[in-house]
């Protein structure tokens, strides 16, 4: 199952009107995003939070750019014809370096021993970004794992907090078997059920929200490290020029998220 | 009972010289003597002094990631323990006997493995004392000098090093820190490009490997007396063994004998080690003391590693380390292969036999096989063990019905050597050191016996909880105000209440 895509892309005939992204012109359709026509026309812009399946989000700011001068979430801002839009610049890149480093530091990210390791997107944006230390003092939260479904883990000390799989789970499975809750640093995943466990609630290996984590939280169990170095989904080239692939093409047919259906 | 200049009986007013940290030695070692007005030794201790606790941490993690996090112990031999957490993991998912290509390409991975570890010992970290002498020129007495005065050494070395790396990245997916031992198996097959572009060098590489072993021999001849003696005592020994008696440094049963040489136990199944080896703590090391059961934590103390393996195996399976062993063993009447720097020697016959074993893999048609996973009943106990370049490395987890591990134990090759290595410094205290002026070059005699037998000290501390620990509240001019003294126990009191 796939989500109905929130702005599906136009025939190419529509494609008139541009943007100026970097100093290059841009075509958009009508009803699409500055971040979805950048994708479509091959232009990177880094994202953590959008997914080309599910409606914009606009709460990780990695895809911040400027817009005639003032900044702007470029995955909810729509294409208008005539913007002047930067996005490659240092000050913008190093705002994002500064945006991946606080998300390193909030969690408990050990790559190394980490099964998501070269299918990651947050590991894909640092190396990207040329994060070379996490930059701030680690929380180091304590966050246990929740290994009491019989075929998935949970391991929270990865979250983001994207609500990709709350998305999902309400929007795809129907479930809502995800949620966020508490405030400001106490912000946390939770599950829909009164014990608190993933046993509990619904939750399905065959559900939508199992697939797009864009980090290590959902596991499929006793699977990992499955795909030998070399095949990762990141081992080949960076991000960068990953996502361009991924993206939605105009007249591509489904615009379903490749890195999802590679289960990576 | 403290063993001999274990502990001094009047330790207050002797003075204390500290060698911190071991160089040449990855991990941070410390050697502490004490010393009284005749500036004789009193006491002498080996401590490993940092901390890395993974028995604990790896606690509440699923069993498929422990392989991978569990090799970070170590930075030199990261496969040893990347394959003795498989291979227990390997029966926790009930994969009790492994596809013949699993196996041999874990085989191939461990003994490129050997084949760095050992060069990179011998050639980087100790030829520099062998070749210029324990108390040469301290700016010289390093690779970078090795390769002045003998390049062709030195590249050898590096070289040799390079190729075991490049084994492994082949097969573990990285060279240093790869992924491929899974629960079960390997996720990695072998190509034949990646095959034929080891095959290319091997040859070299067994050229190499000789002369290695020659250049251990030659050493010994041109020191024989003071080799033969440095740092010497008698030992039991333990280590793995083939069913035929053969060296297997991947699998096989438990074999220990005794100082004399005789056969405490033999092809002993490992899955029940406890009932064989008991482990004691010491107030002054994170590092725990292993023993044999039967003898007792005095007596039981024991040696392992490449001298022990190629002492008590009855044959290498492979020609030309098969000779080099029958003629290391028959060296001198036998001297070299109970001495501390007959390591050394012994090493490089390892080496030699790791780079046959890796010619012999590469020409094994299931090499090159793609059935490279099983699986079979779950099990609750997994227990791993290899014989990795320093010694026998014990990996031990239970996992619940979660798939989460809820107990790790990791007996490592130092650990098994702690002992071991504590009665070579002594000994080197006594020989060297006793009533003697201390020189720099004096005490790299004590550091040349660390490194005879491990470069490598970091792997093995894991003893949570258990060292002793004190805690003085000074004033600023420097008076104690108070102390919290914490015990083996883990209690904590105030000495002074």
């Amino acid at each position: 199952m796939t989500a109905t895509p929130a702005m599906s892309p136009q025939p190419p005939a529509a494609t008139t009107a541009t943007f100026q992204l970097d100093g290059r012109e841009v075509p958009f359709n009508e009803g699409q995003t500055i971040i979805q026509a950048a994708l479509a026309a091959g232009r990177y812009i880094p994202h953590l939070c959008y997914h080309p399946e599910f409606k914009p989000h606009g709460s990780c700011k990695l895809c911040t750019v400027k817009v005639n001068g003032r900044p702007a979430a470029s995955c909810t801002l729509p294409a208008q014809a005539g913007l002047v839009v930067e996005s490659d610049t240092e000050e913008l890149n190093g705002l994002r370096r500064t945006l991946v480093q606080m998300l390193f530091a909030e969690g408990n990210h050990f790559c190394p021993s980490c099964e998501k390791s070269g299918n990651c997107t947050l590991q894909a944006l640092g190396y990207d970004l040329g994060v070379m230390t996490a930059g701030f003092r680690h929380f180091f939260p304590d966050r246990p794992v929740d290994a009491s479904h019989p075929d998935i883990l949970l391991d929270f000390n990865r979250c983001i907090l994207c609500e990709l799989c709350v998305r999902a789970s309400c929007e795809v499975d129907g479930k809502c078997v995800f949620a966020l809750s508490g405030r400001g640093q106490t912000k946390h995943l939770v599950v829909n059920a009164a014990s608190g466990r993933l046993a509990d609630t619904d939750a399905d290996l065959a559900d939508k929200a199992m697939e797009v984590c864009p980090v290590g939280v959902i596991i499929k169990k006793r699977v990992g490290f499955a795909q030998p170095i070399g095949q990762r989904r990141y081992d080949a080239r960076p991000i960068s020029a990953q996502a361009l692939e991924d993206a939605p093409r105009p007249g591509a047919g489904s615009p379903g998220c490749a890195a999802c259906e590679e289960g990576g | 009972m403290p063993f001999d200049l274990e502990t001094a009986p009047n330790p207050d007013n002797l003075k204390r010289v500290a060698i911190d940290p071991i160089s040449r030695v990855e991990g941070h070692g410390k050697v502490t003597l004490l010393l009284d007005e005749d500036d004789r030794v009193q006491q002498a201790r080996l401590h490993i002094v940092e901390f890395r606790g993974f028995e604990k941490f790896i606690q509440g993690r699923p069993y498929w990631e422990v392989p991978v996090m569990v090799q970070r112990l170590c930075g030199i031999c990261p496969v040893s323990h990347h394959l003795a957490a498989a291979k227990a993991m390997d029966q926790i998912v009930g994969a009790r006997q492994l596809t013949p290509t699993a196996e041999r390409l874990r085989r191939l991975m461990h003994y490129g493995q050997i084949l760095q570890s050992h060069a990179l010992h011998f050639f980087h970290l100790s030829s520099p004392d062998l070749l210029f002498g324990f108390d040469s020129e301290v700016a010289k007495r390093n690779i970078v000098g090795v390769a002045a005065a003998y390049p062709d050494i030195a590249r050898q070395g590096v070289l040799l090093r390079k190729f075991g790396q490049e084994v492994i990245r082949v097969t573990a997916g990285k060279r240093v820190h790869g992924t491929s031992a899974v629960p079960g198996g390997v996720n990695k097959a072998l190509s034949i490009e990646e095959r034929d572009g080891l095959l290319k060098d091997i040859y070299t590489i067994i050229g190499w490997s000789r002369d290695a072993v020659a250049l251990a021999r030659r050493l010994f001849e041109q020191h024989l007396d003071s080799y033969n003696a440095f740092g010497r005592f008698e030992a039991h020994s333990l280590g793995l063994i083939r069913a035929d008696g053969a060296m297997d440094l991947y699998h096989g049963g438990l074999r220990a004998r005794d100082k004399d040489g005789r056969t405490l136990f033999d092809h002993v199944d490992y899955h029940h080690y406890w009932d064989y080896l008991q482990e004691d703590v010491k107030p002054w090391s994170y590092m725990k003391f292993p023993f044999l059961r039967q003898l007792g934590p005095e007596q039981g103390w024991y040696r392992v590693g490449p001298l022990t393996r190629v002492g008590q195996c009855d044959f290498i399976p492979t020609p030309l380390a098969d000779k080099a062993r029958q003629e290391f063993l028959a060296f001198d009447a036998g001297r070299p292969a109970g001495s501390t720097l007959g390591y050394h020697w012994a090493r490089m016959i390892e080496m030699l036999h790791s780079a046959e074993m890796i010619k012999e893999l590469l020409h094994d048609p299931d090499s090159l096989g793609t059935d490279l996973m099983t699986q079979g009943e779950r099990a609750e106990r997994g227990v791993g063990m290899i014989e990795a370049p320093r010694g026998t490395l014990i990996h031990h987890y239970k996992v619940n019905e979660d798939d989460l591990v809820v107990r790790a134990n990791l007996i490592v090759s130092t650990t098994h050597n702690n002992q071991a290595m504590n009665e070579a410094i002594r000994q080197v205290a006594r020989q060297y050191l006793d009533g003697r002026k201390l020189t720099e070059g004096l005490l790299n005699h004590i550091e040349v016996a660390v490194r005879a037998f491990d470069p490598c000290l970091s792997c093995a501390t894991h003893a949570l909880g258990k060292m002793p620990l004190q805690l003085e509240l000074m004033d600023a001019s420097g008076g104690l105000l108070d102390r919290l003294q914490r015990d083996t126990d883990g209690q904590c009191t105030s000495p002074d209440a």
